[in-house]
Order: C-alpha cells, then sequence, then structure tokens
C-alpha cells in the first residue's frame, strides 16, 4: 500500500530535477500525475531549460511505474493555460488531492541592483505568480473534490534567509512563504493543507552549471564542479555539498501523505543545516 | 522493510502517551527501543502521572511487535540514572541511532498552586531533562561514527508565548522555548558527525497530560484561553500518532539531510 495510494497529483516544473523526481517518487507511493512543464528556454535564464524530450523521460519513468499521467507542455505564467492543463488532467484521471509547485528558475547578477529590468520580472513571473498560479487552477478542484487536500509550494533556503546577488529570487521565494501561510489560513477549514519546502543546493541542472558555480565563487571566471562542490558544502552545516532530488521529493511525499495530516503553514527546510549555519 | 530497520531508539517518557506511540510507531518500522519513564508522580503536578503498569504496557506492545525492548524506570532529571538505562540498552541491542527526548510534565492549572516549586520541576523536567537526555546518548553517536537522529519534543509553547500565567505555565513555555536553544545549539555542533538534531511542535495531543480535569480547569479559567487555543485545522485534539509520524519522517533516512528544524505538528496553531 503506497503512502499517496489512489490520489492524483499535481506537479509543475516536472519534466527533469526535481519536478521529475516529485513525479516519481509519487507515483512509486501510488499516486497519478498531472504534470506541466514549460520545455522551452527563457531569454534571461543563463543555463539550458528543460525539453520536450525531458517531459517525454518524465512520462516514461511514471508509466514504468504502472501509474498514469497526464503531461503537457504549458507556462505557469500563463493562467488560462495551467487551468486548462489540470481541467484536462483532473478529468482523465478523476480528481486532485496533491498539489507540488515546483516549477522555478535561477539567475544571477553582480549585485541585485545591477539585474536587468528582464531578469527580474522573469524571476517573479515563474518562481512567484507562477505559483499563485498553479494553486489558482488547482484549488478549485481541491474544493469540488471535498476531500481536502494538500499543496506544497517549493520555496528554498532563500525563502527564509538571504544570499547575495539574487534578490530577485530570494524577494520571490519569501514571497512564496506569505502565500503559503495566507492559503494555509484560508484553506484550512476544508481540510486543505498548505506547507512550504526550503531546500538547500540541490543536485540538479537549475544549480549545476556555470553561472550558479560562479555565484558561490565570483572571483573565478570558469569555475570547477569540483571547486563549487568545496564552496558549496561551506554553506550547509552537515558536511555534503548538495543534497538529491529524492531527499526534496521524500519530504513532499510526506507532507503530501496522511502522515501529515494535521501539519499546515509549516516552512520545511531540507537543507542540510544551511539556515541554522547562517544565523 | 521497515523505515527505520535494524536501529535502536532511545524514548523517554515512554510508558503512555506520546512516548508509547512513539515506541510503537518505530517498533512498527522495524527499531529496537531503550525505553524510560519516571512513573512516579511529581508533587506539583495535579494530574496522574504515568505508573509501572503503563511502563509494563509500552513493554507488551513491542514485544507483540517482535521488536525488542529495554526499558527502565528512571528519572530525566538524574543524568547518572538515564546514563546506566542507556547503557544497559545499548549492551543488549548494539548502540543507539535515535533519540527522542519527549519526556515532559504540564502544571499549569494547580489549584493552589506553590509558583516557585511549579516553575522549577517543569524547567527540570521539561528542559534540563532534555539536556540529560542527549548529553548522555551524544558521546556513543559520535563514538559509533555512523551518525543518528535526534528529535526533541517542544511544543506550539515552543514558539508562541501561551500557556497561561501561573509559575507552572510560564515554566512550561520558557522550557519549552529553551528546547529550541538546545536543539538548533546541538544541531550545529553535532551536524559534523552527521548526527541531526530536530524539534517537534505538537498541538494540544490526545494524550493523558492533555486530557484530564486539571488542564481543562486551566482553559477554562478564561475564556480568551480557550479561543487562543483552538487549531486552524478543524481538529480538536491531534492523535499521538500524528506526532510519531512526524517523528518516524525527521529520524529515517528519509529525512537525511534535514536538522536544524523546528517542525510544527499543531494543525496551524502557530500560522492563526
Amino acid at each position: 500500500m503506497g503512502r499517496v495510494e489512489g490520489k492524483v497529483a499535481f506537479v509543475t516544473g516536472a519534466a527533469r530535477g526535481q519536478g521529475r523526481s516529485h513525479a516519481i517518487r509519487l507515483a512509486e507511493e501510488g499516486a497519478d500525475i498531472i504534470a506541466v512543464d514549460l520545455c522551452r528556454q527563457i531569454d534571461s535564464v543563463p543555463y539550458p531549460m528543460s525539453t520536450s524530450d525531458d517531459l517525454a523521460e518524465t512520462i516514461k519513468r511514471v508509466e514504468a511505474l504502472d501509474r498514469r499521467i497526464v503531461a503537457s507542455e504549458t507556462d505557469v505564467r500563463d493562467g488560462a493555460a495551467l487551468r486548462a492543463a489540470v481541467d484536462e488532467g483532473v478529468a482523465q484521471l478523476g480528481r486532485l488531492d496533491i498539489v507540488a509547485a515546483n516549477a522555478g528558475i535561477a539567475s544571477t547578477a553582480d549585485g541585485t541592483v545591477g539585474l536587468s529590468d528582464q531578469e527580474w520580472q522573469d524571476m517573479v513571473d515563474v518562481n512567484l505568480t507562477g505559483v499563485w498560479q498553479t494553486c489558482k487552477a488547482a484549488v478549485p478542484h481541491l474544493l469540488q473534490g471535498g476531500r481536502g487536500g494538500s499543496m506544497i509550494l517549493t520555496s528554498s533556503a532563500a525563502g527564509l534567509m538571504a544570499y547575495p546577488n539574487i534578490g530577485h529570487y530570494v524577494a520571490a521565494k519569501h514571497g512564496v512563504v506569505g502565500l503559503m501561510k495566507t492559503l494555509a489560513l484560508e484553506l484550512a477549514p476544508h481540510n486543505i493543507r498548505v506547507n512550504s519546502l526550503h531546500p538547500t543546493q540541490v543536485d540538479t541542472p537549475m544549480i549545476m552549471n556555470e553561472t550558479i558555480y560562479r555565484l558561490f565563487m565570483p572571483d573565478q571566471e570558469h569555475p570547477a564542479a569540483e571547486a563549487f562542490a568545496a564552496a558549496s558544502q561551506e554553506m550547509n552545516a552537515l558536511p555534503i555539498p548538495w543534497v538529491e532530488a529524492v531527499d526534496i521529493s521524500n519530504a513532499l511525499v510526506f507532507l503530501a501523505s496522511d502522515e501529515a495530516r494535521y501539519i499546515t503553514g509549516v516552512t520545511l527546510p531540507v537543507d542540510a543545516g544551511a539556515i541554522i549555519k547562517s544565523r | 522493510m521497515g523505515r527505520v530497520d535494524g536501529k535502536v531508539a532511545f524514548v523517554t517518557g515512554a510508558a503512555r502517551g506520546q512516548g508509547r506511540s512513539h515506541a510503537i510507531r518505530l517498533a512498527q518500522e522495524g527499531a529496537d527501543i531503550v525505553a524510560v519513564d519516571l512513573c512516579e508522580q511529581i508533587a506539583t503536578v495535579e494530574y496522574p502521572m504515568a505508573t509501572p503498569e503503563d511502563l509494563a504496557e509500552t513493554v507488551k506492545e513491542v514485544e507483540a511487535l517482535d521488536r525488542r525492548i529495554v526499558a527502565k524506570q528512571a528519572d530525566v532529571r538524574d543524568q547518572a540514572a538515564l546514563r546506566a538505562v542507556l547503557d544497559e540498552g545499548v549492551a543488549q541491542l548494539g548502540g543507539v541511532d535515535i533519540v527522542l527526548a519527549n519526556a515532559g510534565i504540564a502544571p499549569m492549572g494547580a489549584e493552589n498552586e506553590d509558583r516557585v516549586a511549579s516553575w522549577q520541576d517543569v524547567v527540570d523536567v521539561n528542559l534540563t531533562g532534555v539536556w540529560n537526555t542527549v548529553e548522555v546518548a551524544v558521546p556513543r553517536l559520535v563514538e559509533q561514527g555512523r551518525g543518528g537522529a535526534i528529535v526533541l519534543t517542544s511544543s506550539t509553547a515552543g514558539l508562541k508565548g501561551i500557556g497561561g500565567d501561573s509559575g507552572g505555565g510560564l515554566g512550561y513555555t520558557a522550557s519549552k522555548h529553551g528546547v529550541v536553544g538546545l536543539m538548533r545549539a546541538y544541531a550545529t555542533n553535532l551536524a559534523q558527525h552527521n548526527i541531526r538534531v530536530n524539534s517537534v511542535h505538537p498541538t494540544g495531543v490526545n494524550t493523558p497530560m492533555v486530557v484530564n480535569e486539571v488542564m481543562q480547569r486551566f482553559l477554562e479559567q478564561d475564556p480568551s484561553v480557550a479561543g487562543a487555543m483552538a487549531n486552524l485545522l478543524p481538529v480538536e485534539l491531534v492523535e499521538p500518532v500524528d506526532i510519531s509520524n512526524a517523528i518516524l519522517w525527521l529520524v529515517s533516512d528519509e529525512a537525511r539531510y534535514v536538522t536544524g528544524v523546528t517542525l510544527p505538528v499543531d494543525a496551524g496553531f502557530t500560522t492563526k
């Protein structure tokens, strides 16, 4: 018996990285999946974003677990498209129980006021407004189901503390916490729980690229992965450079499951102690 | 395959309530248990505390799951006594991996309170007792060199200024806040050894510590208290197993990189 057996989960940013891992982990525990991902580049994002092939791989992996998946290339910034994707998923899979608002991007600047207007706007559009659009598309289905639900908003350690040179990311991820707490208040009478996750660096393509390496080592023009591991580890209290996507998924499965039936409004770090180390 | 298969958990306050539930839930997932409980009354506590029969019931329920348990009556205020129990548990069970500092008292609502005595007892049990529990376990965890997971049971009163204005209530709130400080300090100090330390913050739990006449009197003495005690989710009390499930997740390898975290299991109480 899986820990989310028979439930349906809506996962954004599901083509790769944490989103794919969430889809697979939830499917392993018995859930069917509604998956969306942009599968296109955003110009202000300095690393290659996911592709249609990535999303196809997520589909393959979920189906290999004998679970159903309804996947579409959808932009979390496009409320109407997102609603259509969720509506279609619920029509095919019959219900909605779990929401993983995971889609996000990263970019950096030489000082936060050095961000271009476009970098700022894209960040807030995807990492904050995209989360709101995800909730807006999903909540009517949770209410209609009348069985409660669990929404997990992916914030970041940067949603609880500051990092230099990514003020747009820090602001958007802090904004997710405000959204989470407000939705937790509003939806509690319906037994819909809302919590946020706060990862440290995760071994995904959003982090494992030269732009992010340079954020940690601004003095080096072409920092190497080995040097990044040392710099990254320095930020964590536990003696590890980064966590794996499955570690975030395991926290998400816990929050999504009935094991956490009375947990709501909580900011849950999966951060190897990065936050306690910084404070 | 259990989620904590082959591990050994040291649980204080294990005779009944949350502690018994933790012992059983971890045993269901494959752990052996070292259990302690005072099993005696403390003078400033007006509700009945656990008994030797309660601890015997925990032993029976763990053994019914085909897990081993070493259970002793010991006072968390007595560091030497705790160390002796853990030594014996480790000798019999082959180590310790998980530490649950759960034992606690709630001496608010007493009718003719000795404020000084109530304050002292609750701080001794709920804060110094937690410190004693971790202190006796840490050298073993470090020496074993296989990491470990420690969970300190705090409360919503460890995050908010609730608990009332009695000596016992103030001591309760102060001690539960103090547990957070201990948690963060140990998490920082022990991270290098892959020993994780977190705290849980339950709202009212359906246990004898909460569901009794004395607590009812405390809740009823001031109508504003009862309102302040209401949860956000439509549930009056959570069950011990809800706290156990959160702890199970925290101590399992699923949370292998979670440390220094205050985890409310509070039906939204601290979000209101």
